[in-house]
């Protein structure tokens, strides 16, 4: 058995998808001959044809619209967008149309739309390529918000979105499309429901997703040698989010560090923190803690980049501040 | 408006923990109305306001300690709206109003708020105290900013387990912590031998009257209604103060402080070592059958924890009685502010002299620790020859 990278798993979840119902097909900018801006989607063309492998104008506005139409008539449409950023310019579709039209008209219609849209820092692509504004679309009413953050994930989640009938957007963090690993041939789907503990611990619990899942295991990593067990949750699903799992560590360890790319202000960290102020307050030990995008747009130069980011020595440092509080700090 | 304060309910004291509120905001209040319970050294205590009004705000939740003098809750005005610049005249009792502020009139700031310094505990750690029974106040806290955590809280239960002679703490909201208690006294003693002068004098009284006057009455009651020999001491006590009102007050400041009224602090021994002083208001004025009743109802709420906030701090003296199982007499201790504390030893039948004949008298050792700063020996000795006297005149008492 061999690893796969985080880019083919989502070649491979495509690929089966395409495979599977002819009513799935691709849209996107640069998707079919360029083979998509991060390559995910390289090879497809050749394969399945223009048909099922479209390129798009430059207008993210238009061919989300076309997605939700080609839903609402019966298809299975995956438009990709290249980056979050460049979602704003379908925002409109997205909330006004996409997350509202099965409920405006009572449940007749349902939009079976997947969005593959990338996120994140890390590139040094600066501040219009580089938000995580996936907490924005976690706000919204009629969507499932997914952020698939290991391999499998990255593999099984967009079957599990086709056959949803609601809009799904899928975020795909940038700086995993290189990350490898192996997949358990035991597992063949995934759910889209529930967050995961990704690693066991009785100290401190991390919650992340994303990168910001890789950051919190590379923590967790830090905090083992000095003997610190902390539990990682990989949240998954940002919409509808996954309370009981978050309460449940929550309940275990009494203390929390909240990571998130995304800024604190008005995000998708502080909605986690307030659920568990609201159901969990009895259970904590110790304050909350977040360590979140620095509130600037993201900055082009690679040392204020990796600074406006949140990394693995910053969230051990929180964490650690809280399971092993330093003397006299009162 | 005014202030509800965390009162000081003893000289010594430096917080209590609100672990009861008796009223919730919009509630009428009147003087002497019991608003809250206060958990301290000398157990829970009922706290009674001295303003009236009506409550606006709680300001510090129950399980929580905070200092001596820190903001409880607020007491809003109790009228109905009046014009924002005129200054609060006294205002009538008027009807039950929950005070409306007017929306319109330009807001006056917010009386500025004193923060109280809260004693930070996790709320994981404050909801296992309370399992547990565990007063937080003697835990040192080793979390985030200093603050208790539940690691904390179980270490204390486990040091308290531990102890072998400690039985098993049931989880309670009342009561009082034998070793704060502990705590409490060794304060209030060793302030009191390190500040006051103390002089003693003691003085021997016959009660054949006293006691024969007592076996008479005791006789034509039912068994509620009988008096006990230490009743006599203490309304003697206070009928003598009158004469002597040098030895009644507090000393404070350097200067000594009449007190208003004559309220003998009654001291009651608890079963699990400790004791309490409360007050019986207007010793002095009060009938022997009433005197009983409050004695007996005052060793009971002591020892069961429901003191009220007056009890503890108005005191003008205190009296001590060993009782039947005492020693011969007391040298006393004074609690401070006070200046005199008036002892009683066991009553025994013994030699005395009487109308020149050897002849066994039932006998009492009054005693006197006084405060030299506010009064000499000349003053303490005319208040033992006092209460002897009246103790001759047991019918007038």
């Amino acid at each position: 058995m061999t690893a796969i990278t985080y880019r083919e798993a989502c070649r491979q979840g495509l690929r089966e998808a395409l495979i599977r119902d002819p009513r799935v097909f691709l849209m996107g900018e640069d998707i079919g001959r360029y083979g998509g801006c991060y390559a995910v989607t390289k090879g497809l063309l050749d394969e399945f044809g223009e048909e099922r492998i479209r390129d798009t104008p430059l207008s993210e506005s238009a061919y989300v619209g076309a997605g939700i139409g080609a839903a609402l008539a019966g298809m299975r449409p995956i438009v990709e967008i290249m980056t979050v950023n460049f979602s704003l310019l379908a925002l409109d579709q997205i909330v006004n149309n996409a997350a509202t039209i099965p409920h405006m008209s009572g449940g007749q219609f349902a939009i079976p739309l997947v969005l593959r849209i990338a996120t994140g820092g890390g590139r040094r692509v600066a501040a219009q390529h580089s938000h995580s504004l996936e907490g924005w679309y976690a706000h919204i009413p009629g969507l499932k918000v997914l952020a698939p953050a290991v391999v499998e994930d990255a593999r099984f989640m967009l079957a599990a979105a086709l056959a949803d009938p609601n809009p799904v957007l899928i975020f795909e963090h940038v700086m995993l499309y290189n990350i490898e690993a192996e997949l358990d041939p035991a597992v063949s789907e995934v759910d889209i429901e529930r967050a995961k503990v990704r690693r066991e611990g009785d100290d401190v619990s991390l919650f992340g997703y994303g990168n910001g899942l890789v950051k919190a295991l590379a923590a967790a990593e830090i905090l083992a040698a000095e003997g610190i067990a902390a539990e990682v949750v990989d949240l998954r699903v940002l919409r509808p989010l996954d309370t009981a799992t978050i309460l449940k560590s929550v309940a275990k360890t009494r203390r929390v560090v909240i990571v998130d790319e995304g800024w604190k202000s008005g995000s998708l960290s502080a909605e986690i923190g307030m659920r568990i102020a609201e159901e969990g307050f009895f259970d904590l030990d110790a304050p909350l803690r977040r360590v979140c995008g620095a509130e600037v747009p993201m900055p082009y130069a690679p040392h204020l980049e990796d600074a406006a980011l949140p990394q693995p020595q910053k969230i051990a440092a929180a964490a650690r501040d809280l399971a092993r509080p330093p003397k006299g700090s009162q | 408006m005014s202030d509800f304060l965390m009162p000081a309910l003893g000289a010594d004291m430096e917080a209590g923990t609100v672990v009861e509120w008796r009223v919730e905001p919009g509630d009428r209040v009147r003087k002497g109305d019991i608003v809250a319970v206060v958990e301290t050294q000398k157990g829970a205590i009922e706290v009674e306001i001295f303003d009236e009004g009506v409550v606006s705000e709680i300001v510090v939740p129950v399980g929580t300690k905070v200092p001596v003098g820190t903001l409880l809750a607020r007491i809003g005005e109790r009228v109905a709206p009046q014009p924002a610049a005129a200054p609060a005249a006294p205002p009538p009792p008027a009807p039950v109003v929950t005070t409306p502020r007017p929306v319109a009139a330009p807001a006056a700031p917010p009386p500025s708020v004193t923060v109280p310094a809260h004693a930070k505990v996790s709320p994981a750690a404050r909801r296992r105290a309370a399992e547990l029974g565990i007063d937080l106040a003697a835990i040192a806290g080793s979390g985030v900013d200093g603050a208790v955590t539940l690691a904390d809280v179980e270490a204390m239960m486990a040091r308290v387990a531990a102890v072998p002679a400690a039985a098993p703490t049931p989880a309670r909201r009342t009561g009082f912590d034998p070793a704060l208690m502990r705590r409490a006294i060794a304060a209030a003693m060793a302030r009191s031998k390190r500040e006051i002068p103390h002089y003693y004098l003691s003085h021997t009284i016959d009660l054949a009257r006293a006691r024969a006057w007592l076996e008479a009455r005791n006789a034509q009651q039912t068994v509620t209604g009988r008096l006990l020999p230490a009743v006599l001491l203490l309304k003697a006590s206070a009928l003598a103060l009158r004469e002597v009102p040098q030895l009644n007050g507090t000393y404070v400041d350097e200067a000594f402080r009449p007190g208003e009224g004559i309220h003998v602090g009654w001291a009651i021994s608890l079963r699990g070592g400790g004791l309490l002083a409360p007050a019986i208001r207007d010793t002095d004025k009060r009938p022997l059958p009433d005197l009983m009743a409050a004695m007996r109802d005052l060793v009971a709420r002591t020892r069961s924890g429901g003191l009220r906030s007056s009890e503890l701090t108005s005191p003008t003296i205190t009296v001590t009685s060993l009782g039947d199982r005492g020693a011969d007499s007391v040298v006393g201790i004074i609690t401070p502010p006070q200046v005199a504390l008036i002892g009683f030893g066991t009553i025994a039948v013994r030699p005395w002299i009487a109308d020149g004949q050897v002849a066994p008298r039932p006998l009492v050792t009054a005693s006197l620790a006084a405060d030299h700063r506010a009064s000499d020996g000349h003053l303490g000795a005319l208040l033992l020859n006092a209460i002897a006297r009246l103790l001759q005149e047991p019918e007038t008492l």
